[in-house]
């Protein structure tokens, strides 16, 4: 059952990313990138990361994405002009490249799968199924919240001031007279 | 367990956004291309985290945050250019060229 809804999840993500890539309207793009991104909320659940999952609904598919429809309507963007794809030399380097790189991390992918990194994984302390028995036993919030406020304190902190930079350089460039 | 499958489907996902970045003009769509690398990037981080600890989901929490100062910028970015060339085609975008 559970392989058949993250199949299911994952066909509609990795679907709508090619439209997302290949439709002409930036609207459109926008919008096939949110049903990605909703589908990638649901891989989440699958993979024991509720408290991850509701995030990426509410900052991705919410905010963030929210931000481009909005920049693609003031620039007036919405309807499909003449295609923006690049000529077919180019789209043929970028599919060579897509291709060979996606057959790159997949035989990177079988290499971890087969064992080929056996010390490695014999290493992982967690055996299966124990993220999710943490999970039940502190909360979803209480797993993140101990790690990100312990031991990940400083990189947090320096995330917020991060984050004030780009507050500030976002409203520098977008003001038409300092 | 879908460790295996998860790595699978964002390595394709993660192709998906360099194939986008090469093949399109329009640096609003490129932008929307990156999100979906970096989006891949987090499935990644997830499924690892099943293996390795919670650690692997904060991990995610800094490339959301770093997602979104990203995404405040870029689009300032865009902005501006868009008042200088009337355009977001990043053709017409080729002052330093030469």
């Amino acid at each position: 059952m559970r392989e058949v809804v993250f199949w299911g999840f994952s066909g509609v993500a990795l679907a709508a990313a090619l439209l997302c890539v290949t439709r002409r309207s930036a609207v459109a793009s926008a919008l096939w990138l949110v049903l990605t991104l909703f589908s990638l909320a649901g891989l989440f659940v699958l993979l024991d990361a509720q408290f991850i999952a509701a995030i990426q609904v509410l900052v991705y598919a919410g905010a963030i994405m929210v931000l481009f429809l909005f920049v693609i309507m003031l620039l007036n963007l919405g309807r499909a002009g003449p295609s923006d794809m690049r000529g077919w030399l180019g789209r043929g380097v970028a599919a060579l490249l897509g291709v060979g790189l996606a057959v790159e991390l997949w035989v990177l992918v079988r290499i971890v799968r087969g064992g080929g990194f056996a010390a490695e994984t014999a290493a992982y302390p967690l055996p299966p199924g124990e993220l999710a028995r943490v999970q039940q036993a502190e909360g979803a919030v209480g797993m993140l919240a101990e790690p990100l406020f312990r031991q990940y304190l400083v990189p947090f902190e320096i995330t917020s001031v991060l984050l004030l930079a780009a507050i500030v350089g976002a409203v520098v460039l977008a003001k038409r007279k300092i | 367990m879908l460790l295996g499958p998860a790595l699978g489907v964002s390595a394709l996902l993660f192709a998906i956004g360099v194939g986008g970045v090469l093949l399109r003009r329009n640096a609003i769509v490129i932008f929307m291309c990156v999100e979906l690398m970096l989006n891949a990037v987090n499935l990644t981080f997830v499924a690892l985290a099943q293996q390795i600890g919670p650690q692997g989901q904060v991990i995610v929490f800094f490339v959301m945050a770093v997602a979104a100062a990203e995404a405040a910028v870029g689009l300032a970015i865009i902005l501006a250019v868009y008042r200088h060339k009337e355009s977001v085609n990043l053709q017409d975008v080729n002052l330093l060229r030469g």
